[in-house]
């Protein structure tokens, strides 16, 4: 059954197996605004866990998107090509980012689970 | 905290609790909107209320209340008896002063010896003097700058007790025009111009200007009035409270550059493309700093010149990016009104031209920039009898 884990840096990763999906979290698209952009990893892609993975542009600003994980990419959300609003609109949904094939899945200790990273959040 | 050393004094301890950014007197007004706060040019600045593109497209299709209380408004005014006033004003900036009819209102620049730019600014003519807005992050290096070069005979007031609201949009007439009265109705002010208003009870003084590219106007209020005048102002349908972050989008489609970004103590008006602020008299006269460069410039070119671009793509390219062959992307961003990334960019003056390609650098990839007439976005000023 899959299980979802968040980050300090607000992307949220719902793991089945050793295959994980990664996005940003309703907090995080809130605090960036507008999304008009959106450049994730293809498929292949190594990631190593708090390295820049994706980049989010608003009007504004340019965000890094950090691997919650590491891993390799086996997908990228194609649709944020052409509609990166999407990430506002269904950021837990459809707006994810990419898949990928765990390293180590004992790397998902670290984070947090929905409670704590609510909890994390009204720190904030 | 303990242990305070025995000869701290009161103002020292000020001092170091009041470290962070100084509050404008409708702080509290931002925050009871939803205002996210955000430390600019030394001071707590709302940078969005519901987010940078819904009010960006409200001002375009109707009207937004921007506070910009942080910018500088001083009252250079001459003693009785002194007929210097234009003179010595004119020796700073390359505009025509003495031309300057009582209301009229020009966009102008402090300039440097060597034709740098020491900040932009708007001068207004009213009955005690010339009127200067300034910008916020430079208001005490220009009172500095004049007090040093103006004759004493002529003072330096600042108006720091007072708040400058921004009501800016194409319905905005329509809402301010209900809670204005004076001497003449509001439809006498043409784009750039100003007068004597009341507003919510007390006197304002306003013109017909802005940094958006519409129609619009400022509006200088005593400070203790700020909160008054906005809650009058939002009550009206047309109105909504607008945050820097769409200032910033908005002065971008309108080809208005943001000095400190496009537009600094190393570049001159020739290169940033502002030589209508060099008025004909004025360049045949003389008598402004860094007159030499600049008018060699007019001449022959300044190396590097200020254009816009259209950024192929969806992915903005941001101030600090580069440009092949020379030359730098000194603001950018999406433009919610296109719905493409545009940029402000110096680039080699052959290459300035509408059409050309232009090769950008941002963080280790490259983009490709169109060289394209500004604005972007057409200007939809209010003129009179143009």
């Amino acid at each position: 059954m899959a299980q979802t884990y968040f980050s300090k840096d607000h992307e949220w990763i719902v793991v089945d197996g050793t295959t994980a999906t990664v996005g940003i979290t309703d907090y995080a698209q809130a605090q960036l605004g507008d999304i008009v952009f959106a450049e994730v990893p293809p498929a292949g892609t190594a990631l190593e866990k708090g390295k820049e993975a994706a980049v989010v542009e608003s009007v504004k600003a340019a965000s890094d998107v950090y691997a919650p994980v590491t891993g390799t990419v086996t997908e990228a959300n194609a649709a944020l090509e052409t509609d990166p609003a999407l990430v506002n609109t269904s950021p837990e949904q459809d707006g994810w980012f990419f898949k990928l094939t765990l390293a180590d899945p004992s790397e998902l200790d670290g984070l947090m689970d929905d409670a704590a990273y609510r909890a994390f959040v009204e720190s904030l | 905290m303990t242990d305070a050393p025995a000869q701290t004094d009161g103002v020292a301890d000020d001092d170091v609790i009041d470290e962070g950014p100084a509050a404008l007197p409708l702080d509290a007004w931002h925050e009871a909107k939803g205002a996210r706060m955000v430390a600019f040019a030394g001071y707590r600045m709302p940078i969005q209320y519901e987010g940078i593109m819904p009010e960006h497209q409200w001002v375009r299709a109707h009207a937004g209340l921007f506070d910009v209380s942080h910018m500088g408004q001083l009252l250079l005014s001459a003693d009785e008896g002194f007929e210097g006033l234009d003179d010595a004003i004119e020796a700073l900036v390359p505009a025509d002063v003495k031309s300057l009819a009582l209301g009229k209102m020009r966009y102008s620049l402090l300039l440097a010896e060597n034709g740098g730019i020491l900040d932009d600014l708007m001068l207004s003519r009213w009955p005690g003097g010339i009127y200067m807005v300034v910008n916020g992050a430079t208001k005490y290096d220009d009172l500095a700058h004049l007090r040093e070069h103006l004759p004493d005979e002529i003072t330096i007031n600042h108006l720091d007790d007072r708040a400058l609201l921004a009501l800016q949009g194409p319905e905005a007439f329509a809402a301010l025009s209900r809670h204005v009265t004076g001497e003449w109705p509001l439809d006498v002010l043409g784009f750039m111009s100003g007068g004597r208003f009341e507003i919510a009870g007390v006197d304002a003084f306003i013109t017909r200007s802005g940094y958006t590219g519409e129609d619009g106007f400022e509006i200088s209020i005593p400070a203790e009035a700020a909160e008054a005048v906005a809650d009058a102002l939002c009550g009206e349908p047309e109105v909504k409270p607008i945050g820097l972050g769409a200032r910033d989008s908005l002065r971008l489609e309108a080809d208005l550059p943001l000095y400190g970004h496009d537009l600094d103590e190393e570049t001159t008006p020739v290169a940033a493309g502002l030589g209508f602020a060099l008025s004909k008299r004025r360049r045949e006269e003389g008598g402004f700093p860094g007159y030499d460069r600049i008018m060699a410039e007019r001449e022959q070119g300044a190396p590097l010149k200020r254009v816009g671009l259209i950024v192929e793509g969806r992915q903005p390219v941001r101030e600090g990016a580069t440009v092949a062959g020379g030359g730098r992307v000194t603001s950018g961003g999406f433009s919610p009104t296109l719905q493409k990334p545009i940029a402000m960019a110096y680039v080699p003056v052959a290459s300035a031209v509408p059409g050309t390609r232009i090769t950008l650098e941002q963080r280790g990839k490259s983009f490709t920039g169109v060289v394209t007439a500004m604005p972007f976005v057409p200007h939809r000023y209010h003129r009179k009898g143009a």
